[in-house]
């Protein structure tokens, strides 16, 4: 099923520390939590998917080891794309303690770690969940996410341009063609 | 997750994916206790799959650690409060 991207009711807002990183009052949010940075769709699938929600008036955070931060500040200095990061183990820590909630959470998985915290994001967060799998083992890995999310999968390792036609057809992003 | 990298520890399994260290404790571990994904133990939060198996040996606990890069570790940490704090969860 695909999770509604609309939310109702009072939005509650992420990130742990808002007077730090700025959160904006009636917008809804989504957490991007992205794995190791070793295979390289994911830096670029991340900004895409950051600058589109975006885009769409979401306020996008986004969750990765200290190697995945650097990338991101080094790719976006003005921060165009991603306006929040933070640590994947401080997000993670905030999710399974209830003080984040955000609207929709989108985890990248190339490897098992990466099915493990999608897993661990599904137990304990209601947000809709979508998973994006990519990477060589990527038909393998999604065999192993059972739980309930939006599957986004393709064998991308250095080109992102099936994966980002993928999630255009999931977010609703395809350019019409009528 | 940086304190149980600075606890006395010893590695079971490394670099494994999370299925093969379930699989290691249900075969190696008479004393198991299933937790869900997010428990906290020795102050860190588990990230896994369900089923997600903890053995107790004595007075210490084997447990999955997951890390992003790394894929997941299965250790052995001796600490009887914690083992303490496992036996009345069930």
């Amino acid at each position: 099923m695909r999770p509604n991207l609309r939310v109702r009711g009072v939005v509650k807002m992420d990130p742990a520390d808002p007077s730090k990183d700025g959160g904006e009052p009636g917008k809804k949010t989504a957490l991007l939590l992205l794995g190791c940075p070793e295979v390289p769709v994911q830096m670029g699938i991340a900004l895409y998917l950051a600058s589109r929600l975006e885009k769409s008036g979401i306020s996008v955070g986004v969750a990765g080891n200290p190697s995945v931060i650097q990338l991101i500040r080094v790719s976006d200095p003005d921060q165009h794309y991603v306006k929040r990061v933070m640590n994947l183990e401080k997000a993670m820590a905030d999710l399974i303690e209830g003080r984040v909630h955000p609207d929709i959470t989108v985890a990248f998985a190339h490897n098992d770690a990466g099915i493990s915290y999608a897993a661990t994001v599904r137990h304990v967060s209601a947000s809709p969940l979508y998973l994006i799998i990519f990477g060589r083992e990527a038909e393998a890995l999604a065999a192993l996410a059972e739980f309930e999310c939006e599957k986004i999968v393709e064998r991308a390792v250095h080109n992102p341009a099936q994966l980002k036609k993928k999630i255009d057809k999931v977010f609703g992003w395809a350019a019409s063609k009528s | 997750m940086g304190c149980i990298e600075e606890l006395k520890y010893e590695t079971i399994l490394s670099h494994a994916s999370f299925k093969e260290c379930r699989e290691y404790v249900k075969e190696h571990f008479k004393e198991r206790i299933e937790v869900d994904p997010g428990f906290k133990i020795f102050d860190s939060y588990i990230i896994g799959i369900p089923p997600i198996l903890v053995g107790i040996e004595g007075d210490a606990v084997v447990f999955p650690y997951t890390k992003p890069c790394h894929g997941t570790f299965l250790l052995r940490i001796e600490c009887s409060d914690e083992v303490d704090r496992l036996r009345k969860k069930r």
